[in-house]
């Protein structure tokens, strides 16, 4: 049977910080911030079932500077997840094992990522009157 | 005496206990979240600060009802089967993490049937 007190993974504080373990560990931080998003998208509509005084309620939070910061957030962390899964589903394929491939490949994720929160953001703030 | 074959001893083992099927069914949703994602994402974008009358609009207009509801459905399907591993692997007191374990799994059930339910009568009104 196995052995209740064997050393379980993942054994962060023994490693020197690596880009390949950061992104690593990033993905799982980013994976259970958009977990309480996806809690904060139950409420946002769920609030609108409540009639206009409720949704406006729900909209006035999110768009308040803690609410703003929060969505930032999520944006970052949904874009992160998902261009670090394509590369997780492109390792599951047997591809970009080799270690200059992965490092080029969390790279680009860290760059796509970046880049779509910045593009995302402009479409939000312009379509929002530049608030 | 070992009647069982190597197969019948292992199959099911495993942290989870249920082989594969977790890895297939994160894997599924996650490719399913792609592409329900970027349409998510850009479409909200256009609802900042949107009264309750547009947001309805959006919400019922077209097929967006049906994506909605796929985006809700993976979303919490995908969260946590991804919330049980982080359980599986930091709690290591048996009782704590099988609670921890329900208390996601039946939380993401129930937000999940209530955003459902949210969208149905958003698009149907009343």
């Amino acid at each position: 049977m196995a052995n209740p007190n064997r050393p379980l993974s993942p054994h962060l504080q023994v490693y020197r910080p690596q880009i390949t373990s950061v992104l690593s560990i990033t993905h799982r931080a980013t994976g259970v911030a958009l977990a309480g998003g996806a809690v904060l998208f139950a409420y946002w509509i769920m609030a609108a079932t409540y009639g206009p005084a409720a949704f406006a309620t729900a909209q006035a939070a999110l768009g308040s500077w803690f609410g703003q910061l929060v969505l930032w957030g999520m944006t970052f962390s949904l874009f992160y997840h998902l261009g670090n899964g394509i590369r997780h589903l492109a390792w599951d394929a047997g591809w970009g094992y080799e270690l200059d491939r992965m490092r080029i490949s969390g790279w680009l994720t860290v760059i796509f990522a970046a880049a779509m929160t910045v593009l995302t953001l402009v479409v939000a703030y312009s379509a929002a009157g530049g608030a | 005496m070992q009647l069982r074959s190597h197969l019948g001893r292992v199959r099911g083992l495993g942290s989870s206990n249920d082989g594969v099927h977790h890895w297939w069914m994160q894997r599924l949703t996650g490719i399913t979240l792609v592409p329900l994602c970027l349409w998510f994402v850009f479409s909200v974008v256009g609802l900042v600060d949107a009264d309750l009358l547009t947001v309805t609009d959006w919400v019922g207009r077209h097929y967006n009802p049906v994506l909605l509801i796929l985006f809700v459905v993976c979303m919490f399907y995908h969260g946590q089967l991804g919330l049980q591993v982080v359980i599986e692997d930091y709690i290591h007191s048996e009782s704590t993490k099988v609670t921890l374990l329900v208390l996601v799994k039946l939380g993401a059930l129930l937000l999940g049937a209530c955003s459902t339910f949210a969208v149905i009568r958003l698009t149907f009104g009343g």
